[in-house]
């Protein structure tokens, strides 16, 4: 692989780019692979990752029914965060934070993390109690937030109203370290790396059945051929459900839509990112200009890539109040991903049913905070069969009554 | 948007009338059941790609639950149907038949 670097811009830059090399090979699958990932958007692709550069295993084969990085990965609003209430959250997702930090220089690929800063806005009573505790959470956690007053609201995003009628804002909490990075880079760099280490990445190649004996795992059957592994992780978030089936387990999971759109871009206007949870939603504007707006998810299954519009004029028409700007502004594009949903919205990191099936899933709506610590976490549970960061995250959990209850606390946004 | 046959009232009503309620046809569980059996009431879905039952309730109408059969691969809706019942009336089944060969969910088929 050569590097990028200033230099390697300048000397392209002397012979007309033609020496770039294709970021990722293209391969077809071999016979057999230590560890199959189903999946290769942010998370399967970290999962490969950290898994060869952290255990040495790079055997390994990334399959993906559709093109790299086009699901949730290239469909999000790009927040990164890790200010939750529960112990095992912000440990998981603080790790991912933390590494998002390093990313650029760890891949050698500029995925423009941007730590900005994000606040969630308190627009009730109880989501001041709410965040409050939450503030004192993260303190005891290590996780650095801390509960600020509208006016500092105001001087950090001039153009919120905070006296609106409706959702008056009563203040927020505040992660400076927070922001967002360029989704499509995250996934493009993992890429790069994992090819760079041996591992195939393996696009158009749909998972069709998944082969056991005794109760194990011994290899998948794709539009590609029949593939053998010893080890098969799946992280394929909207689609869990059908995997699981394939595999003959189910999921405490639900798949529904998920929407955002974007406005034409403008002049900076806004260099944080907000989250209005009360009114389900997001808002940051992007390196382009453009105001980055998330939704709510539709309530119902869904597996069309596409959402309700009266969804969109909901989010719309409550942003309007606190932000009067958006008023002005057209919209440029909508659209759609589907989210599995679990019933306590903290994820699924777990062994199941099938000796040697390994699941990641349940990210719901906030997966892409989460792609570096996820994949750090999955890897370590592939490769050893336990983690720390993923010991609470047990699909088997529900079972047990031990929820880590993540819906009440962030305030259903993730 | 859905548009979904409101099977007291007879009205046509848009989603935004309506109240999404999950699965269809839960079997219940009280305190003497297993664990895993209070966990697959509780939590446990199926969450298919294609024909689905669920619940909705239409709220901003006659007020009451009924149930649909839907496609989630597609929004084609299949019929909608009292939720005084504990499984699809046949005229649903046939329907959904008709143009999903083979589909089955849960225990129907």
């Amino acid at each position: 692989m050569k590097r990028y670097s200033a230099f390697a811009i300048a000397r392209e830059a002397m012979r007309n780019h033609t020496g770039w090399d294709r970021a990722w090979a293209k391969r077809e699958p071999k016979k057999k692979y230590d560890v199959i990932i189903v999946g290769a958007g942010g998370h399967g692709l970290a999962t490969a990752y950290y898994l060869g550069k952290n255990f040495g295993i790079t055997n390994v084969a990334i399959l993906e029914k559709g093109w790299l990085g086009g699901g949730n990965t290239g469909r999000n609003t790009t927040i990164i965060r890790s200010n939750y209430l529960q112990d095992p959250s912000a440990a998981i997702y603080e790790k991912s934070r933390s590494l998002y930090e390093t990313m650029s220089q760890d891949l050698n690929y500029n995925v423009m993390f941007s730590p900005r800063g994000v606040i969630m806005l308190a627009q009730t009573q109880h989501e001041v109690r709410g965040y409050k505790r939450t503030a004192h959470a993260n303190a005891l956690q290590g996780v650095t937030t801390e509960w600020i007053d509208p006016a500092r609201v105001k001087e950090l995003c001039p153009i919120m109203n905070i006296d609106g009628p409706r959702y008056p804002v009563l203040g927020g909490l505040w992660q400076a370290r927070g922001g967002t990075a360029r989704h499509d880079a995250v996934a493009w760099g993992y890429a790069r790396a994992c090819s760079d280490m041996g591992m195939d990445v393996i696009q158009q190649c749909e998972v069709k059945g998944v082969r056991q004996e005794n109760g194990k795992v011994v290899g998948v059957d794709t539009t590609k051929g029949s593939i053998d592994c010893d080890k098969l992780g799946l992280v394929v978030a909207g689609h869990s459900g059908v995997m699981a089936q394939m595999a003959g387990f189910r999921l405490p999971i639900e798949s529904v839509a998920l929407q955002a759109l974007v406005s034409e871009p403008i002049k900076p206007a806004m260099d944080i990112v907000v989250m209005a949870n009360t009114v389900h939603g997001y808002l940051s504007q992007s390196d382009k200009g453009e105001m980055v707006i998330g939704g709510g998810t539709d309530a119902y299954n869904n597996y069309t890539q596409r959402g309700s519009f009266h969804h969109i004029e909901e989010t719309v028409r409550a942003l309007v109040e606190t932000f009067p700007m958006l008023a002005r502004l057209k919209m440029l594009r909508q659209w759609g991903g589907i989210v599995d949903v679990t019933g306590d919205r903290s994820p699924i990191l777990s062994k199941t049913p099938v000796d040697g099936i390994f699941v990641n899933c349940g990210w719901g709506t906030g997966g892409f905070k989460a792609i570096p610590g996820s994949g750090w976490a999955m890897a370590e549970l592939i490769a050893k069969g336990q983690s720390p960061l993923t010991d609470e995250f047990s699909m088997f959990r529900f079972r047990e009554g031990k929820f880590i209850d993540e819906s009440v606390a962030a305030g259903v946004a993730h | 948007m859905l548009i979904l046959h409101c099977p007291y009232c007879g009205v046509d009503a848009d989603e935004t009338d309506l109240h999404a309620g999950g699965e269809a046809h839960l079997k219940r569980e009280g305190p003497a059941s297993s664990d895993e059996d209070f966990e697959d009431y509780l939590f446990m879905r199926e969450n298919p790609k294609g024909v689905h039952f669920e619940r909705w309730r239409h709220g901003y109408g006659c007020g009451k639950w009924f149930l649909a059969a839907r496609c989630t691969n597609t929004l084609e809706v299949f019929g909608t149907y009292p939720a005084q019942t504990l499984e699809p009336p046949q005229d649903i089944k046939d329907k959904i038949t008709a143009k999903r060969p083979g589909w089955s969910w849960g225990n129907f088929q």
